[in-house]
């Protein structure tokens, strides 16, 4: 790790790197196994150590608190499903929160939601026909389609191979499923298993990336896990540093 | 029934790059022009939120809307086109200043060889150089008689830059200077230079400092933010349409701008074109533009399509290998070696056209001799700026999501290096574009069929550069290397890049060439053709420079046919 050139350690901004992994690893102990995390679904792991973790203050959780409804998903199954498995593809570890405490299961329910969820800027004419990997993407299901049917596909796998909900089951076991999607191992319908996963995967990065305002990538802690400075205005002070320069994250909020 | 509008003098049919050049001059001259726009209107106020990577770069937010118009694909005959359903391979641009708008800005001029490519490399090699089923073909004009049009196109946008001995000569100065050399690309260039290459600042369209060009426009000074391609810049630092030749083309007075119109069809009788059929996208309302000349400058797809549509000038038939409506397409044969290093690079901060960059390699400047291809392409280490979504280096054997990927993507990020090439593309008798049988667009008329794939020049082409690449990266001392000489079958799924050519090419020749070198069509002598898809093959650099000399080459030739009407070739 190189020298930082910034001082994070501002208080009421955010939190150091050193501080970030120390109490995640202490929280991480707390409420280790699949069972617990994915089955209380919801930003648990995030309200019950914002204070720890330094992030938002407990005044603004109340008011944070209002997107964590759902507006794709309609069955609780489903989301506590796409939760578990978000987590599994980011999860919670030493280096910092996974998925569900960024937030990723909401931002995926609100872009299933919205365009993205209904294709619509592509091409969706028939005649729907297979063709060559090379063409690319050809099913006529949208991917809000494609997500009810692949989660519900998961839990089928689960309850099968398990004889329980996929969200109960333990850290690998969830693996062991979802690599067998990944795989292109498990049947589906319109879609190959891989292809729905491969979504599933971006979804959950861009849920832990994009900018805080989409609903994931909460406090900013996504992109301070990569030291990734977000929507900086201007780097034309440390373009030509020899030094690594770390700063604390600006999101669009402060655009505007 | 169409709605006729008043007569103009000069109808423009897609008001980017080519457009906006074209009308401001005219304009300039004293020319009635109409702009054709089918996309919105945009300005910079457009631009605050720029710095959103999901809604810009992933989702796509400037560019082409599919479920209203695509193109189908197939890499070969044998193969079933298929829609091209999502963006992926190239992003076709929309709305006003078109694609652009979001390009990065790097700005190559292409070499001298380019324009006399089968001559020289018949004069160097021999005519068994040349492949029987390659239509290499002279672009009908030297590129001593382009220089002038480069000049202009340099001096409107401001490119900043520095002199190489590998690089096109030029008449003028660079308007700006060089940007800034990164640790990064430091490392690049003495890497480079310790091999015995010779590596440069690359031309860039984001300026190093304020500019006002000839025309009164000003482009500012770029902050290195990192948001180029695939964005607009917020701090009008990037030289596009929207803040250059349009709003030039507006203060004349002559222009007028008509957003929301969808050119169908361009007017012919079998020897002109009186005008235009477009339909207002908001209302469904059909009219007729009648115009003097017609000066088509969409993107390089619907160049093609629209007079395949109109059946102006004889489509290209693959089996006969005549025609020319169509005819060489080509794209850019793309190649990489990626690097991971210890140290870590502030490669957040960057610019679209920030790059080391050498020619060694490129075009004819080493010999071929005994090389199983010929051309070649720049070789680049470019600090565009790296964003966290699409983004995510891992060293080769990682798995792809879990702890280890988590933990390897946030190692990684900013210890990667890339160095890659922009490979020339030469033109293949069964890569080419026509109309597809079955898919339509929204308002039923057919979509445009692209049939492609890479040959075994391309595959050579790549194979080499990747091993030139691998060896800089060596000096460069990575610690590991990752390089694919092998460049597949062509994939219209991942991204590559956004330089598409061909279609409606120019040259000397009618019976092989759509438009002469004005531009002009052979087969109507007042329409004239501008953009990328004159180019008879792609070079191994960024196409937009070229665009921009052959847009201010055809409009000397609109403005000597507009004094005196008739064949300029």
């Amino acid at each position: 790790m190189a020298d930082n050139n910034t001082d994070n350690t501002n208080a009421d901004s955010g939190i150091s790197r050193r501080t970030f992994i120390k109490n995640t690893g202490l929280v991480t102990g707390g409420i280790v196994g699949g069972g617990l995390l994915g089955g209380i679904i919801g930003n648990q792991w995030q309200t019950g150590t914002q204070t720890e973790t330094g992030g938002a203050t407990d005044e603004e959780d109340d008011t944070n608190d209002f997107d964590e409804a759902r507006m794709f998903f309609s069955r609780d199954m489903d989301f506590n499903v796409l939760s578990a498995a978000t987590e599994r593809i980011f999860p919670e570890d030493d280096n910092g929160p996974g998925a569900i405490a960024l937030g990723a299961p909401y931002f995926i329910d609100k872009q299933l939601a919205g365009q993205w969820g209904v294709n619509a800027k592509e091409y969706m004419r028939g005649p729907f026909q297979e063709g060559e990997p090379e063409q690319g993407y050809q099913s006529a299901m949208t991917r809000g389609e494609i997500f009810t049917q692949g989660v519900r596909r998961i839990n089928d796998v689960s309850d099968e191979q398990f004889d329980e909900n996929f969200d109960d089951l333990e850290e690998e076991q969830q693996n062991e499923i979802l690599s067998a999607f990944d795989n292109d191992e498990v049947d589906m319908d319109g879609v190959s298993s891989t292809l729905f996963f491969s979504l599933l995967r971006q979804a959950t990065i861009e849920g832990v990336y994009s900018d805080p305002l989409y609903g994931g990538n909460r406090n900013m802690d996504g992109w301070r896990m990569k030291e990734y400075p977000g929507a900086q205005p201007a780097y034309i002070d440390v373009i030509e540093s020899e030094e690594f320069v770390e700063m604390e994250p600006l999101s669009l909020r402060d655009h505007h | 029934m169409a709605t006729e509008l008043p007569r103009k003098e000069a109808a423009v049919i897609g008001v980017g790059w080519a457009g906006g050049i074209i009308a401001s001059e005219l304009a300039k001259d004293g020319i009635e022009v109409i702009g054709l726009e089918r996309g919105a209107e945009r300005t910079v106020d457009d631009f605050i939120m720029q710095k959103d990577e999901l809604r810009y770069a992933v989702r796509y937010d400037l560019m082409q809307d599919l479920s209203k118009e695509t193109l189908t694909f197939r890499n070969d005959r044998d193969m079933r086109a298929l829609p091209m359903r999502q963006m992926g391979s190239f992003l076709l641009g929309t709305d006003l200043g078109g694609a652009g708008v979001h390009w990065n800005g790097q700005c190559p001029r292409f070499l001298p060889y380019d324009f006399e490519i089968r001559s020289q490399t018949i004069d160097r090699y021999g005519e068994d150089k040349i492949p029987d089923d390659m239509p290499l073909q002279d672009w009908g004009i030297s590129y001593e008689d382009m220089e002038e049009y480069f000049a202009q196109f340099d001096a409107t946008i401001g490119t900043s830059g520095e002199d190489n001995e590998m690089t096109a000569p030029r008449s003028t100065e660079y308007p700006t200077p060089p940007m800034v050399e990164t640790p990064a690309i430091r490392m690049f260039k003495e890497a480079s230079s310790d091999l015995g290459l010779h590596p440069y600042q690359g031309a860039s369209a984001n300026l190093t400092e304020a500019y006002t060009n000839p025309d009164g426009q000003t482009i500012q000074q770029c902050q290195y933010c990192s948001f180029c391609e695939r964005f607009g810049c917020d701090y009008q630092a990037k030289s596009d349409p929207i803040i250059t030749v349009i709003p030039t083309a507006k203060e004349t007075g002559n222009f007028e701008l008509r957003t929301h119109a969808n050119v169908r069809r361009i007017s012919y009788d079998g020897e002109y074109t009186d005008g235009v059929y477009f339909i207002d996208t908001r209302t469904g309302e059909e009219f007729f533009q009648p115009a003097d000349m017609v000066i088509l400058t969409t993107y390089v797809m619907n160049n093609t399509r629209l007079l395949l549509e109109s059946e102006i000038g004889t489509p290209y038939d693959p089996d006969t290998q005549s025609g020319v409506i169509g005819k060489n397409y080509c794209y850019q044969i793309m190649a990489e070696a990626q690097g991971y290093f210890d140290q870590q690079f502030n490669l957040y901060a960057g610019a679209g056209a920030l790059a080391g960059q050498l020619d060694d390699y490129n075009g004819d400047n080493f010999d071929h001799g005994d090389l199983d291809f010929i051309h070649g392409g720049t070789i680049q280490l470019t600090q565009t700026g790296i964003r966290p979504i699409n983004t995510n280096p891992v060293p080769p054997g990682t798995k792809q999501w879990g702890s280890e990927f988590k933990e390897a993507n946030a190692y990684y990020l900013f210890r990667t290096l890339s160095v890659g090439s922009q490979g020339a593309s030469m033109p293949y008798v069964n890569n080419y574009l026509d109309l597809d049988p079955t898919y339509t667009d929204r308002f039923g008329d057919p979509l445009l069929r692209m049939t492609y794939n890479f040959t075994e020049q391309d595959r050579n082409l790549a194979a080499h550069q990747t091993q030139r690449m691998e060896e800089i990266m060596q000096e460069m001392g990575a610690n590991e290397i990752v390089a694919n000489p092998d460049i597949g079958d062509y994939n219209i799924m991942p991204y590559q890049t956004t330089h598409n050519t061909g279609g409606v090419i120019m040259g000397a020749d009618p019976e092989t060439s759509a438009v002469n070198n004005y531009l002009q069509m052979w087969d109507c002598e007042n329409l004239f053709v501008v953009g990328a898809s004159a180019f008879p093959h792609n070079s191994g650099y960024n196409p937009t420079p070229t665009v921009g000399a052959l847009s201010y080459r055809a409009v000397e030739g609109i403005k000597q046919y507009y004094e005196n009407p008739g064949p300029l070739a």
